[in-house]
């Protein structure tokens, strides 16, 4: 019978991976609930993300803020070119599947070509601090990680219910025809999106460069279970995101604590299959 | 009269294998050591193979990229092979069995001889495919000896036929002479094949040693949250820890544990990426196998120093973490020595011609000498365990394959 402390140990890692799981799906899962494209490129972009804070941060030198302040917005840029080109060429839904692939291998290329294949550490003190509390231990950047992904989650379901913007860009997805009639932009609406979405996958990247050794295939290990987070979610759904990431990384997590660590994916994917099949209306 | 004839051949035999291995010698020191008399002209010989260049195990390919064009090159500026200049066609196989087996069909025209991919899983795609062919298959790094059944192959990743006994007898046999009182055990393994058959294998090892097994874990390939495991590593404190890990995965729990603000006694890791364990403050100490370091005794294997220089030279340029040539880069080196040196004495690109050589003889390489007589094509078991010291992988058992002056170290 496992102990309440390693109960409680694994409870906490799976709510912070689920953390990390909502950050990544946030911005796949508000491209494709809204803008309709299925961005495969969202991997590549987080974890070139990563790789800039590495190089700024570990290697220039720079402090770790001002590196997430230098590579957030230049992602949303990035998000924003990325949209133009999407719009440019009339990319569809399920053709985006296959061009976001494709730029995700032209990402990872690159990432291979100027940092190499070899495995990257970004080694800071603050990377494998933890605060005690009582029995348990909270790794300070896990922790962070998680309130940033509660943060633009809450925020963005926010900005989406509240703001005319928001309302604008939901409306715009439900019936861009009528939304158009009513003078809603969608092509800047979407611009603001798909830069914003970009963003987030910077956010998530840095998290990803202050918690993981980073190699340039890495991005692929993530895809499965981030999609299962963000079809669980439901799309354009930042709070459902939030909750599925949380699902999955908590029953991961103790599922690894209570029996075999290889049942962990069967469990989460189960969910997965037993939620659509009883919700089917999630996508 | 049957016997006394018999030993006569045998006699005979053993004569012919020596003359033969003083041949092989000679005829590898020529070509490599000494200056070349001649430039090497005429069509290159060409010589096929795929490398893990991109996707998950690129990191080790590109070691073993390096090394085998660290070779090449000094053929090329040498004698060449039989006067020929050597080109090696690579194709990348993206760290892809089912792609490896597609690319070494092209190979069966085009190429004069190929020579093994990286890791166990291409590696026995590839000798799917040279079997077919009937083509030699040199290899380097493969994990399961006894799935390998081709006639034709040669291994040299000589850790013992019977790996999954020997490799782990030793380590704890190395444990006990150094006095570490080692009564409890945690087991934690990947499922990836090479992985956890040497783990499997270590575990039986330790039951039959008396050692209490704590824990036994299994996680998948490619886990990304080792947090559990390390809380439950943890609540079994053991003695020791066996982490049968590939890549990242043993960086990855040991960060794990050091947030929980535990780290294990004594800990094992099976393939661990070389520089990221080396160089984290929470892999001192870390033990794992070898069968090359940079140091002696290994660097007195003849060519060593060379290829030692010449490695760190490119892999500092090449901006690599972990610049010092270790046990992948001699195994990427070595196979190219073999099959130069089977090629070189037999004045042969005939592959049944080179197999039924390299079957009779030894063959001196930057790893030591290799046998390839025994069960499976495989020879001595080369193996040894290595730690880390002071930010650098050191050989420290068996004592003669240690470092001078270095001893398996204890907390």
């Amino acid at each position: 019978m496992p102990s309440a402390t390693l109960l409680g140990q694994s409870l906490l890692s799976g709510i912070f991976i689920g953390g990390l799981y909502a950050l990544l799906g946030l911005g796949l899962s508000l491209s494709w609930g809204y803008l309709k494209l299925i961005n495969l490129a969202h991997f590549a972009l987080a974890f070139l993300g990563a790789y800039l804070v590495f190089q700024l941060a570990g290697v220039a030198g720079l402090p770790i803020v001002a590196a997430v302040f230098i590579v957030v917005p230049a992602f949303f840029v990035l998000g924003v070119a990325m949209q133009m080109l999407f719009a440019r060429f009339a990319v569809g839904e399920f053709a985006s599947l296959l061009v976001s692939f494709g730029m995700a291998i032209i990402v990872e290329a690159a990432i291979q070509w100027f940092w190499t294949a070899d495995l990257r550490k970004f080694q800071f003190e603050l990377g494998t601090t933890s605060l005690q509390l009582g029995t348990l231990f909270v790794p300070v950047i896990e922790a962070l990680m998680f309130l940033v992904a509660v943060t633009l989650s809450l925020g963005t379901w926010a900005f989406l219910r509240f703001t005319p913007v928001g309302k604008a860009l939901r409306a715009s997805a439900e019936n861009p025809d009528i939304a158009a009639a009513f003078g809603v932009d969608h092509h800047r609406l979407a611009l603001l999106l798909s830069g914003t979405a970009a963003a987030f996958a910077g956010v998530a990247g840095a998290f990803i460069a202050m918690s993981y050794t980073l190699s340039p295939s890495q991005m692929f290990a993530w895809m499965g279970v981030v999609f299962a987070v963000v079809i669980l979610g439901g799309l354009g759904n930042p709070l459902g995101v939030l909750a599925a990431g949380l699902v999955i990384g908590v029953s991961e997590s103790l599922t690894m604590a209570v029996t075999a660590p290889t049942w962990a994916p069967l469990v989460s994917f189960t969910i997965l299959i037993l939620v659509l099949v009883l919700k089917p209306d999630r996508i | 009269m049957r016997s006394s004839k018999r030993r006569l051949s045998e006699g005979f035999f053993a004569a012919a294998r020596g003359f033969t291995v003083a041949l092989a010698f000679g005829a590898f020191a020529l070509s490599v050591s000494v200056p070349a008399e001649a430039a090497p002209s005429g069509a290159p010989i060409r010589v096929g193979g795929t490398m893990a260049l991109t996707g998950p195990l690129a990191a080790t390919g590109f070691v073993h990229k390096l090394a085998g064009e660290i070779f090449v090159e000094q053929i090329n500026k040498g004698a060449g092979m039989l006067g020929r200049p050597v080109e090696w066609v690579l194709l990348d196989d993206q760290s892809r069995p089912d792609l490896t087996r597609t690319l070494y069909d092209r190979f069966a025209t085009g190429v004069d001889l190929v020579i093994g991919p990286y890791a166990t899983g291409s590696i026995l795609s590839a000798m799917a495919v040279a079997e077919r062919q009937g083509k030699l298959l040199i290899h380097n790094t493969m994990g399961i000896p006894k799935l390998a059944k081709y006639d034709m192959q040669f291994p040299l990743y000589q850790f013992g036929y019977n790996a999954e006994q020997t490799f782990p007898t030793k380590l704890f046999e190395g444990l006990a002479a150094s006095g570490a009182p080692i009564k409890t055990i945690a087991i934690v393994t990947s499922k990836f094949p090479s992985v956890h058959f040497l783990s499997v294998g270590a575990r039986e090892v330790a039951k039959q040693r008396g050692l209490n097994e704590l824990l036994y874990l299994e996680f998948e390939f490619g886990n990304r949250d080792f947090g559990a495991i390390a809380a439950r590593v943890r609540d079994a404190n053991p003695d020791f820890l066996w982490m049968g890990g590939i890549g990242l995965e043993s960086n990855m729990l040991l960060d794990a544990m050091k947030k929980l603000n535990f780290t294990p006694k004594n800990h094992f890791h099976l393939y661990p990426a070389p520089a990221p364990l080396a160089l984290a403050p929470e892999g001192q100490g870390a033990l794992s196998m070898t069968l090359f370091e940079p140091h002696p005794p290994f660097s007195k294997n003849p060519g060593a120093t060379e290829f030692m220089k010449l490695y760190r030279e490119r892999a500092e340029k090449a901006k690599l973490p972990y610049p010092d040539a270790d046990m992948q880069a001699a195994l990427g080196y070595a196979q190219w020595q073999v099959l130069h040196a089977a090629v070189t004495a037999t004045k042969s690109l005939n592959d049944k011609v080179l197999a039924t050589w390299l079957r009779a003889n030894r063959v001196n390489t930057v790893l030591g000498p290799m046998r390839f007589n025994g069960q499976g094509n495989y020879g001595d078991d080369l193996s040894a365990v290595k730690q880390v010291q002071n930010g650098k992988w050191v050989t420290v058992w068996p004592r003669q394959s240690a470092a001078p002056g270095v001893k398996l170290m204890m907390p």
